[in-house]
């Protein structure tokens, strides 16, 4: 159990990991002088805004105009899709952490043409479930595992998400089978794996990849001038500034260590002009053998340490040339992985409970 | 758009799983869209949308895209003004049969009343690179603009497809963001989409014999998901013969 209790390390990092919000009520729904103050509340990373209404609303109550809530959230003007990972939003919207992360909250007038309608755990429940399927089909090649799981187990896997709680969660998603459990693609990873391609196509030490199908939500933040400092980043105002692609990753069995690099260039192949990445690719430069991703990063925040993200930054500049478009970072689950760690890492322990991975990537055009 | 080409063919007797792919989609997609301007001409025509490039992909290459047809003009059947509007229509019948005068039916009243109650859809055909299956989205609004709500769209549904559709946990109406316009649109949810239609095909010897000409996919799913609307496919597309003569029947007898 020792054993399997480490490999969960990083998967229990995820799921406790938790973003301080600070909550405003937007000024045309205020009442009452002195206006309320804002609400401090901490976010699951893998929860959803929504269901944080009924913690929110107490601060909030006493002020608010007559009228019916249909509640909703916003972020420097643009309205907060309800049913995107509260952590991803954070991810993909605060180019720099803000903590705490300044939202607003609005109970009246909601923008039924942006936002698809919300009415409350239901609604968040039901957009959980019908990912966990389509997931289930990318993995499965149907939905019958989900279809067919009984109305308990089905609000007990929703109560684990609800409430964090991984052991329950696990207990109830072992019974959807999918095609990859964690023990199954754990890969034996071997930290020692996370050497430069060339190595693992030796001796593979992580093991091969099992072919198959995952599922990917990649949401692309793209801009066009050259930024030094990411808090320079232009606001997003529209969600047509971002491009979002839900297209699952295809692993071939071929016998290679298939990286989080590898996926991301079958997703986004503009962004790798070489057909393949060269030996001496400068995206696999100085690896050092027994380097560790370390794990620890996951949960607690948006950063890994400084050092390694100057690297990852160099190392995505190095990528692409100065005339093509150019990544410039990925995020997942708050943390900014090197492009060469095996994909089965990233999939086994920064997976969303739908079985999702969440993606975010900012780049540079033209 | 990949051309279409006359061999593609789905071969629906070993283990097909009612998917297809994307090049799969598009050729079923251009012969949908042909057949139905073609025999369709009192409705408006599908035509394929480009999906803009995202920015970083230069204009000239080729793209993605979907099939829309806006402004399909449905009348609104609620349960009563159904009821209530057959009852008109039979009426209107037998006066129009005793006197053909001009001064029996006001015309301008019921061009009124139909204005009230027909509502215009706009649908379009978008391929689900998780479920690899066409889905349909739709929004409807009255004729003053106003969008319906789910609710709205439900009630004017025919009731026995209602039930049809409805009762079962594979069709079921949803809000999602299209995923081209990015606003939230009506879809008809695709997961029990690939289950539907291999038992279509399955429970037609013909086709589980001769395979499923990739040209016919789009025909067959629409004419179970066209339903929900009361839009039927011409009796003409369902055994279509295409330009290289080779006829795609619907049903043949020699299923031995």
């Amino acid at each position: 159990m020792a054993k399997n209790d480490k490999s969960r390390e990083a998967q229990k990092l995820v799921w406790e990991g938790a973003i301080p919000l600070q909550i405003h009520l937007h000024e045309s729904e205020v009442t009452t002088l002195p206006p309320p103050s804002p609400a401090m509340i901490l976010a699951p990373r893998i929860g959803y805004l929504p269901l944080l209404v009924s913690q929110i609303k107490p601060y909030f109550s006493s002020t608010l105009p007559p009228g019916v809530d249909t509640v909703w959230f916003e972020y420097k003007g643009l309205p907060l899709k309800w049913y995107i990972p509260t952590g991803v939003l954070f991810d993909l919207l605060c180019s720099e952490p803000e903590r705490p992360w300044n939202l607003t909250v609005h109970f009246r007038g909601y923008p039924g043409n942006v936002l698809s309608s919300c009415e409350g755990e239901d609604s968040v429940k039901w957009s959980f479930i019908n990912s966990l399927k389509e997931a289930a089909y990318i993995i499965n090649g149907n939905c019958k595992n989900v279809m067919n799981m009984s109305q308990h187990d089905q609000s007990e896997l929703w109560r684990s998400v609800l409430n964090g709680n991984l052991e329950s969660y696990l207990h109830f998603a072992s019974k959807l089978k999918f095609g990859f459990t964690a023990d199954d693609l754990s890969m034996k990873l071997n930290i020692s794996s996370l050497k430069s391609r060339e190595a693992s196509t030796e001796a593979d030490a992580s093991g091969p990849t099992k072919a198959g199908r995952i599922p990917i939500r990649l949401y692309i933040r793209s801009f066009n001038e050259d930024f030094d400092d990411l808090e320079d980043l232009p606001v997003i105002d529209s969600w047509d500034n971002i491009s979002y692609i839900n297209r699952p990753v295809e692993i071939n069995d071929d016998g290679n260590c298939f990286t989080l690099g590898d996926a991301i260039k079958s997703l986004l192949p503009e962004f790798f002009p070489n057909k393949t990445l060269p030996k001496d690719s400068a995206c696999s430069p100085n690896v050092k053998e027994n380097e560790k991703l370390e794990p620890e990063a996951a949960g607690s925040g948006a950063t890994g340490t400084d050092e390694a993200e100057e690297m990852l930054q160099e190392r995505l500049k190095s990528c692409s040339l100065s005339d093509t478009p150019e990544l410039k970072l990925i995020r997942i689950q708050g943390i900014e992985p090197k492009l060469e760690i095996p994909f089965a890492w990233v999939v086994n322990n920064l997976m969303n409970p739908e079985h999702y991975i969440h993606i975010i990537v900012y780049v540079r055009v033209g | 758009m990949t051309n279409p080409s006359n061999h593609g063919r789905i071969d629906t007797k070993s283990s097909w799983d009612g998917t297809l792919s994307w090049d799969e989609f598009c050729i079923a997609a251009r012969a949908f869209m042909e057949q139905w301007n073609r025999f369709n001409a009192d409705l408006p025509p599908f035509s394929w949308v480009p999906r803009p490039n995202p920015p970083w992909i230069p204009p000239s290459s080729q793209s993605e895209g979907y099939l829309s047809v806006d402004n399909v003009l449905i009348f609104g059947r609620t349960e009563e003004t159904c009821k209530k509007g057959d009852d008109k229509e039979e009426e209107e019948e037998e006066e129009f049969s005793c006197c053909d005068n001009d001064n029996v039916v006001d015309p301008a009243m019921l061009a009124q009343t139909d204005e009230v109650s027909s509502h215009h859809y706009d649908f379009n055909i978008i391929y689900n690179v998780s479920y690899r299956v066409p889905v349909l989205y739709f929004r409807a609004y009255l004729s003053d603009g106003q969008v319906l709500g789910l609710d709205d769209i439900i009630k004017s549904i025919p009731s026995s497809t209602k039930r049809l559709l409805m009762e079962s946990k594979w069709t079921f109406i949803t809000q999602e963001d299209h995923p081209y316009l990015n606003r939230p649109w009506f879809t008809l949810h695709p997961c029990g989409t690939s289950e539907w239609l291999k038992m279509l095909f399955n429970s037609d010897p013909a086709r589980a014999q001769g395979g499923l000409s990739v040209a016919q996919y789009l025909v067959a799913w629409f004419s179970v998901v066209g339903q929900l609307f009361d839009l039927k496919i011409p009796f003409e597309m369902m055994g279509y013969v295409d330009e290289s003569g080779r006829q795609h029947k619907n049903t043949i007898t020699d299923s031995s």
